[in-house]
């Protein structure tokens, strides 16, 4: 790797840290303050970012039923994701490689697919035997479809080129498929895994305002009920951390899975 | 008709024999486009034979016809007297836009062919790769992936992962378009010493006359359909060749006469 110093340059770690995006952020939270000092039009109610995190530490970080909220949002956003990849990776597949499977299937698919995501929760509470299997459902449609457009996407994609090379060297169907086109739409599952945990995210929240009695979506929604905006701001603020480490780990995963891509 | 000596001893294998081959696509809007019409010749083996059109007229079309990728809609195409019927790894092709995998690296790319079909222990493939990459200058290069690699690089790493097929036939289609002139200069001998060292039968496809008559043994001008190949002109410029021979006598003549007939086709369109 030494040799490479000129490919692979490491920032030092305070470009790295990007002080503009601290500085930002910090603004952020002073306009918020003054905002609420001021009595700016509708933040009269609201409390100051300093009392919304006394009332963190007092009250919610050392409380089970808050972490609690967290471990069953980050449960629903799993296995929703997961269940999406797992049937969405080889769904896609098949529409790219099966041209009769296509023509079967694929009208349906695109039936269903304009559809919200909150569309379905009225079936699938109707559906679903169970409160948490209706939400897991929801969520898992989130991610759904739109895994399984970029899988169908990136077979298209894939250049004749590297699948006329593997037929010249003598690679047989199985070969070709598990060496050429998998790897190859490997890029597209990321994209549709970046853009399916963003959207998992959103619908587990609203489907836990809608139709759950946990998470951190219940949590914030009853802050409002209950006329608490702290618990309202914890609420957001949770689920925008609980997205941004999600985002994160799928991140980590997407290198890994292209160690030959460079770094964005 | 035979111009280079090819009693080297051994037998030259690829030598490859169209005939009234045609081969059309349908366009967006359905109708029949004949690319290939009536075009019938011979390739000899042993020899560098430059196929030279402007873009258009079938080259890559005819290319892929040989290498198998596409079927003929009449006529046949045979390589030492067995018909093609689709790719095989005697003739391996290095296309315009790389076609190395971009998930593997080099030694990867160079060792899937052989590891692929069963031909060699996975050991002797990557020592075999090895050699090669030493050869082309890619040895320390040989754990990158290709995205790492400058545009010259993979060309010769594309070579490398054809030669270790040892391969009858190398199809170039256009290889080294959209390379830097000092690139392109140094893969044109870089290619030269190659061929002119083993004698591999080669079909390379260009648009440029000075790269086609720099390399050529003989040389074809494609044009549009039907008879696509009209010309063939016996580049006797002496071998080894370096960039030298371009300031000859010889090599200005010839540049005339091909350049005479490629006018001869420009003023039919005109």
């Amino acid at each position: 790797m030494a040799q490479t110093a000129s490919m692979s340059r490491k920032p030092s770690l305070w470009r790295r840290i990007k002080w503009r995006g601290i500085a930002s952020v910090v603004a952020f939270f002073v306009l918020w303050h003054l905002a609420v000092v001021v009595k700016f039009s509708g933040f009269a109610e609201l409390p100051t970012p300093i009392q919304t995190l006394q009332t963190f530490f007092a009250e919610y970080i050392v409380n089970p039923d808050y972490w609690a909220s967290w471990v069953v949002s980050f449960e629903r956003v799993f296995y929703g994701f997961i269940i999406a990849q797992i049937l969405g990776i080889p769904l896609g597949l098949l529409f790219g490689t099966s041209p009769k499977f296509r023509d079967m299937f694929f009208p349906v698919f695109e039936l269903l697919r304009p559809i919200p995501p909150l569309a379905w929760v009225p079936i699938s509470i109707l559906f679903w035997p169970t409160n948490e299997s209706s939400i897991v459902f929801i969520t898992f449609i989130g991610a759904f479809f739109v895994i399984v457009i970029n899988v169908y996407d990136g077979v298209g994609g894939i250049q004749k080129e590297h699948l006329w090379l593997a037929r010249s060297l003598g690679a047989t169907r199985a070969a070709i498929f598990r060496r050429i086109m998998l790897p190859s739409v490997i890029p597209s599952i990321a994209v549709g895994m970046t853009l399916g945990i963003a959207i998992t995210w959103n619908v587990v929240i609203a489907a836990e305002m809608i139709a759950s009695d946990s998470g951190l979506g219940r949590m914030t929604w009853e802050g409002y009920v209950s006329s608490t905006p702290e618990v309202v701001l914890i609420g957001m603020i949770s689920i925008g951390l609980a997205g941004y480490l999600s985002s994160i780990t799928v991140d980590w995963v997407e290198s890994r899975m292209m160690p030959w891509q460079e770094r964005r | 008709m035979n111009a280079v000596d090819n009693s080297a001893g051994t037998a030259l294998r690829g030598h490859i024999k169209i005939c009234q081959l045609a081969r059309g696509f349908t366009d967006k809007d359905g109708n029949g486009i004949s690319v290939i019409e009536d075009c019938s010749v011979e390739f000899e083996p042993g020899l560098l034979n430059v196929v030279m059109g402007k873009s258009g007229c079938g080259k890559s079309t005819l290319a892929y016809l040989v290498a198998g990728y596409l079927n003929p809609d009449r006529g046949s195409i045979e390589i030492d007297g067995r018909e093609v019927t689709g790719p095989g790894s005697d003739r391996i092709m290095v296309f315009q836009e790389t076609a190395l995998w971009p998930w593997m690296t080099v030694t990867d790319n160079v060792i899937f062919g052989p590891l692929v079909r069963n031909a060699l222990p996975k050991s002797e493939a990557k020592e075999k790769a090895e050699a090669l990459l030493e050869r082309f200058g890619l040895i320390d290069f040989k754990d990158k992936y290709p995205g790492q690699l400058s545009g010259g690089m993979k060309r010769r790493a594309e070579i490398a992962q054809a030669l270790i097929n040892s391969p009858d036939i190398m199809i170039l289609d256009e290889p080294f378009r959209g390379l830097d002139v000092m690139t392109r200069e140094l893969l044109q001998e870089y290619y030269l010493q190659l061929f002119e060292d083993t004698q591999l039968t080669t079909l390379f496809i260009t648009s440029e006359l000075e790269e086609a008559l720099f390399l050529a043994d003989r040389l074809y001008v494609m044009s549009e359909a039907p008879d696509n190949i009209d010309q063939v002109i016996e580049v006797d410029l002496p071998r080894p060749r370096s960039f030298e021979v371009t300031t000859t006598e010889r090599y200005l003549e010839l540049k005339q006469i091909a350049m005479n007939h490629l006018y001869a086709g420009a003023e039919e369109l005109m």
